[in-house]
């Protein structure tokens, strides 16, 4: 080992702030310097923030720098690595690094499923093993019975968190339960929901945690096959997800007879093509059997009818990347963290004009405001807060008046706030909720599959009358006829997608009614974003 | 022209990487149309559809129902831009404009000399950086208007240099 190593982020977000350059310009700068022989260089995942430029740490120094130059990295290699003077200019304030480090933990922030992002390389299967990595694995195959690790994981409480938080125990349950020659574990990495990427940062920053999870969930409901479906735009976490497999087949955690167990299990990766409704789980399904997406009508459900009709467990990767550590802790270790109904953590996305957008996992239970302003540091420009979109596209549009709601599964049936995939998207007052209500209208039209009528029908008819009322030229009765709309295609959608527009056209027409009631017969956009324009006259037929 | 020959190997190994026996369809269409640059021609997809033993109307609903396959030549270079709320709100509104403007092309049109296309895209979860847009399978983000015209600039220059 070398006596110093730096630290730097080159998870996606990361490259497009020059990551990659960074990391090319510090080799060079340690090679002039000929500082090769003393200072190690690792390229790791996210450590959590971005508006500050990449992070880049010095080890054991300690310091954490931002850098958005190859000017800083050549003054860091000059200065510090080569004189031992740190950088104080480009070093990240104390206070900020709370959120950064995981060993400065404040109260709140707790990491269990990002425990190694930011702090591995995550193309290296030995430091995956060096913190505890497959461990869990060794245990569940050799000292617990399948019928154990499906009881650990339900006394844990773990919920689905890819939005709809159902119980992850259950659903293996019902999968150990039904009878087959043959059933499937899958991984939902479609990650589509608008705002959110923590998933592909987990991919990305600590991709062994999801493909350990999944051969313990196989071992546990006697599933021998296993896929990874994941977004074709995901370039990044194919890549490392792809590197994590064939490492895990070669040291004999993946394949025939794993560990000697007797266990054998194969992973593999399917890609998606493009489309927001593959989330859907048998959508999802549909896809990897290369057919076009479309979701099934449920029931079945696939925990008995799932991938070729087999019984099938699908959870999201952030729910599989809690199982290894709770395998390895236990159940009542995973309950001290988060609410009574939703334990563990969440890891949030912390999006929109907040200033450190990002991804910080803490206990379930955080409010909106601490998210907004003790993680993500208020607002850009020091501009007022004036509505946040919880949850997702799918999820609610609250005013300030909620933003103190603790945010766990429950939140949304008690208090109407709703935590979805966990994005916290902050907007200033620049924004118009008519213009927010169409770009999100808009996104469910070009989304819906097209297969059942409400859900296309719906979404094509709350975007024509959003887009009029855009243009200035809103009625009355349309507010009305917004939530009808909403409620029919709630009730009679066949999947998700559709059963959801109701949550974000409903929460922001009732809490924001009045900016909805203040384009009807103005004479311009009451915030100055939507463009009025004059009705376009046609000529009656008589 | 298409070497049928050619996607017929190429199918035939992707089919090696198959635990079920129809699980590589989609996987295979994105090979394909990576070798064909960015679409998929018809004789293509007969092939695909012989090889894989799926009716040509099968493999012809799924090249149609995801956006990221197309059946027609696209530009050199097909510019997806995100147009979700979070690319929005933090200036993607103007991004589009931008993309319009300097192209002269609407979504889903490509530019006269052939260079570009233009498309829409949903999240790309790279929200940290919004806005952002996907050329290729390249990235960019933390986007302004005098930057989006910098990149079509820079990609033009590179563009009639071949």
């Amino acid at each position: 080992m070398k006596p110093i190593l730096v630290l730097v982020s080159v998870d996606s977000n990361s490259v497009l702030l020059g990551a990659k350059q960074f990391v090319n310009y510090l080799r060079e700068a340690l090679e002039k310097y000929n500082l090769k022989d003393s200072v190690d260089v690792l390229e790791t995942g996210s450590m959590g923030v971005y508006t500050q430029g990449v992070v880049m740490a010095v080890f054991p120094d300690d310091v954490y720098y931002s850098v958005r130059s190859v000017a800083d990295v050549e003054k860091i290699v000059s200065e510090h690595l080569l004189k031992g003077r740190p950088v104080l200019s480009l070093e990240i304030p104390r206070e900020r690094l709370k959120l950064v480090v995981e060993k400065e933990k404040v109260t709140e922030e707790v990491r269990i499923v990002l425990r190694n992002v930011g702090v591995i390389d995550p193309r290296s299967i030995d430091q995956y093993i060096a913190r505890d990595g497959y461990f869990a694995l060794h245990k569940a195959l050799f000292e617990m019975k399948p019928e154990q690790v499906i009881q650990t994981i339900k006394e844990s409480g773990l919920r689905g968190r890819g939005g709809a938080g159902f119980p992850t125990g259950l659903k293996w349950e019902f999968t150990a339960k039904a009878q087959a020659d043959q059933k499937y574990v899958v991984c939902n990495a479609d990650e589509g929901e608008p705002g959110t990427f923590k998933d592909r940062l987990i991919m990305e920053g600590d991709p062994h945690s999801v493909i350990e999870a999944m051969i313990i969930c196989g071992y546990a409901v006697g599933a021998t096959k296993g896929y990874i479906y994941i977004r074709g735009e995901y370039y990044g976490s194919v890549e490392n997800i792809q590197k994590a497999i064939k490492d895990a087949y070669e040291y004999g955690f993946l394949g025939k007879n794993i560990l000697g167990s007797g266990f054998s299990f194969d992973l593999t990766v399917r890609l998606g093509a493009g489309a927001y409704v593959c989330g859907e789980e048998t959508a999802l399904l549909e896809s990897i059997e290369g057919k076009s997406g479309r979701p099934r009508l449920k029931p079945p459900y696939p925990p008995t009818n799932g991938l070729f009709g087999k019984p099938t467990v699908i959870n999201n990767v952030e729910t599989f990347a809690n199982v290894p550590q709770i395998i390895l802790n236990g159940a009542n270790w995973f309950k001290q963290f988060g609410t009574k109904g939703s334990p563990g953590t969440k890891v949030f996305s912390l999006v929109g004009n907040v200033v450190r957008r990002g991804i910080v996992e803490v206990p379930m239970g955080v409010t909106v405001r601490e998210l907004i302003y003790k993680f993500g540091g208020g607002l850009v420009g020091g501009k007022q807060l004036y509505m946040v979109q919880t949850g997702g596209t799918a999820g609610t549009f609250i005013g300030l008046d909620k933003i103190d709601v603790p945010l766990h599964y429950e939140s949304f049936r008690d208090h109407g706030v709703s935590i979805g995939s966990g994005v916290i998207l902050a907007m200033d007052e620049d924004v118009c909720p008519v213009d927010v209500a169409l770009n999100t209208m808009e996104f469910f039209e070009h989304e819906s599959c097209g297969k059942c009528t409400p859900c296309r029908e719906g979404t094509r008819l709350a975007v024509e009358i959003l887009r009029r009322m855009s243009k200035g030229q809103g009625k009355k009765e349309d507010i009305d006829t917004l939530k009808q709309i909403a409620i029919i295609t709630q009730e009679a959608s066949l999947c998700g997608l559709g059963q959801s527009i109701n949550v974000p056209l409903i929460s922001i027409l009732d809490n924001f009614r009045d900016e909805f009631l203040a384009h009807i017969g103005a004479t311009g956009c009451p915030r100055g974003v939507c463009k009025f324009e004059k009705p376009t006259k046609v000529k009656a037929k008589v | 022209m298409v070497d049928r020959e050619a996607v017929a190997e190429m199918v035939r190994n992707i089919k090696k990487q198959a635990l079920e026996e129809r699980d590589m369809l989609i996987n295979a269409l994105h090979q394909i149309q990576n070798r064909f640059g960015n679409y998929i021609p018809v004789e293509a997809a007969k092939v695909v559809a012989e090889e894989l033993n799926v009716a040509e109307s099968k493999v012809y609903e799924v090249l149609t129902f995801y956006t990221m396959f197309s059946t027609k030549p696209r530009g050199k270079y097909v510019i997806r831009v995100c147009v979700n709320l979070p690319c929005h709100v933090t200036g993607g509104r103007q991004i589009v404009e931008t993309l319009k403007e300097a192209l002269g092309v609407d979504f889903d049109q490509t530019t006269k000399d052939g260079l570009f296309t233009l498309e829409r895209t949903s999240c790309l979860g790279l929200c940290g950086v919004a806005p952002v847009v996907m050329v290729n399978d390249e990235y960019y983000g933390d986007l302004t208007p005098k930057k989006v015209k910098e990149i079509i600039e820079s990609l033009r220059a590179r563009g009639d240099a071949k």
